[in-house]
């Protein structure tokens, strides 16, 4: 029974550690907080769904609980209510973190596969149908 | 026609397994060589991007983008007094500044008493000292977490970006980069 002390003591630190990696500092002021006004918050909210967070990644910074996350929702909404663009803020972070940060696809050489798959698929799909309709009627 | 069609499903029925099998390699070759999961900063080769951050404790210069274009090569510490890798990274910064390297850091969500506790207990190798309450320096220059440091020659441009803590072995390195800054 003792022997899963120790082994118990270091799951309970992994499972933790996300408590030990947090600051002591409430969070920023608008991270969780809407702005005033409804219409800017929407422009805030559809580009917060957009961008990536960089701790949970595969999560928007809408919907992550990283302290970063709430810091770049701040930065977000800051920037949104001083009259900035959403494109603005999304090319200010590309920028800084590369296109992976935002999860709108773009028209760069390496997404072409992507934009061309379904057109690709499409006319497989026609050519079969095709042959299938011809040995029919043969 | 008829033959034809024959040859053509036989190799069609063997398509799915070796789909199948191409997918396994792709998978097994994934686990042996795991992706780099680390986001790199885009501004390597770039100018720091403006900023100027309050003090960070009492008596310690504070930090500002002006500051790092000093003619000198700095090294740029993201850390936190609450970041548990940074308690092991600051004793190899201090020997980096026993080296004659100028060590700046930004402290990330910091509060001054706790601050002060970190670097009492664990020494203190900064020249100054900023403090990016809100994360907003850290996220200009593209850092996606604590530890990071940053390689800045005497002309305020970004050489290079070291993701997570400095380790004694990668001292050489960083002196080197740091040379190559000059």
């Amino acid at each position: 029974m003792k022997r899963w002390v120790p082994a118990f003591a270091g799951m309970t630190m992994i499972l933790c550690s996300p408590v030990l990696a947090d600051s002591n500092l409430p969070p920023s002021y608008w991270s969780n907080r809407q702005l005033p006004d409804a219409r800017q918050e929407a422009q805030a909210q559809a580009l917060m769904e957009q961008i990536r967070c960089l701790v949970c990644q595969g999560q928007s910074i809408a919907d992550s609980d990283a302290e970063l996350a709430g810091d770049m929702r701040d930065l977000v909404r800051r920037r949104i209510a001083a009259g900035e663009k959403p494109s603005a803020i999304r090319a200010w972070l590309i920028d800084r973190y590369g296109s992976w940060i935002s999860y709108k696809p773009t028209a760069e050489p390496a997404a072409w596969p992507l934009w061309l798959a379904p057109i690709a698929l499409l006319l497989a799909g026609a050519w079969l149908i095709r042959r299938r309709i011809r040995l029919k009627g043969r | 026609m008829a033959n034809g069609t024959l040859r053509m499903t036989r190799a069609v029925r063997f398509a799915p397994l070796a789909l199948l099998l191409l997918i396994i390699a792709a998978l097994v070759w994934r686990l042996a060589t795991p992706a780099d999961t680390n986001v790199h900063s885009t501004l390597e080769g770039k100018a720091v991007p403006g900023f100027d951050l309050g003090e960070a404790l009492p008596g310690k210069p504070a930090l500002s983008s002006a500051d790092l274009a000093s003619g000198q090569p700095h090294l740029v510490n993201i850390f936190a007094s609450w970041c548990v890798p940074c308690v092991t990274e600051v004793k190899v910064l201090e020997a980096l500044r026993e080296r004659g390297v100028r060590i700046d850091g930004i402290a990330v969500r910091d509060r001054p008493e706790d601050l002060a506790e970190f670097l009492a207990l664990n020494g203190d190798p900064y020249e100054r000292i900023g403090s990016d309450e809100r994360s907003q320096v850290q996220i200009s220059l593209g850092s996606s977490g604590v530890p990071e440091s940053f390689v800045v020659d005497g002309k305020g441009v970004i050489r290079y970006q070291h993701i997570g803590a400095i380790e004694h072995s990668d001292v050489p390195m960083i002196l080197a980069k740091l040379e190559q800054a000059r």
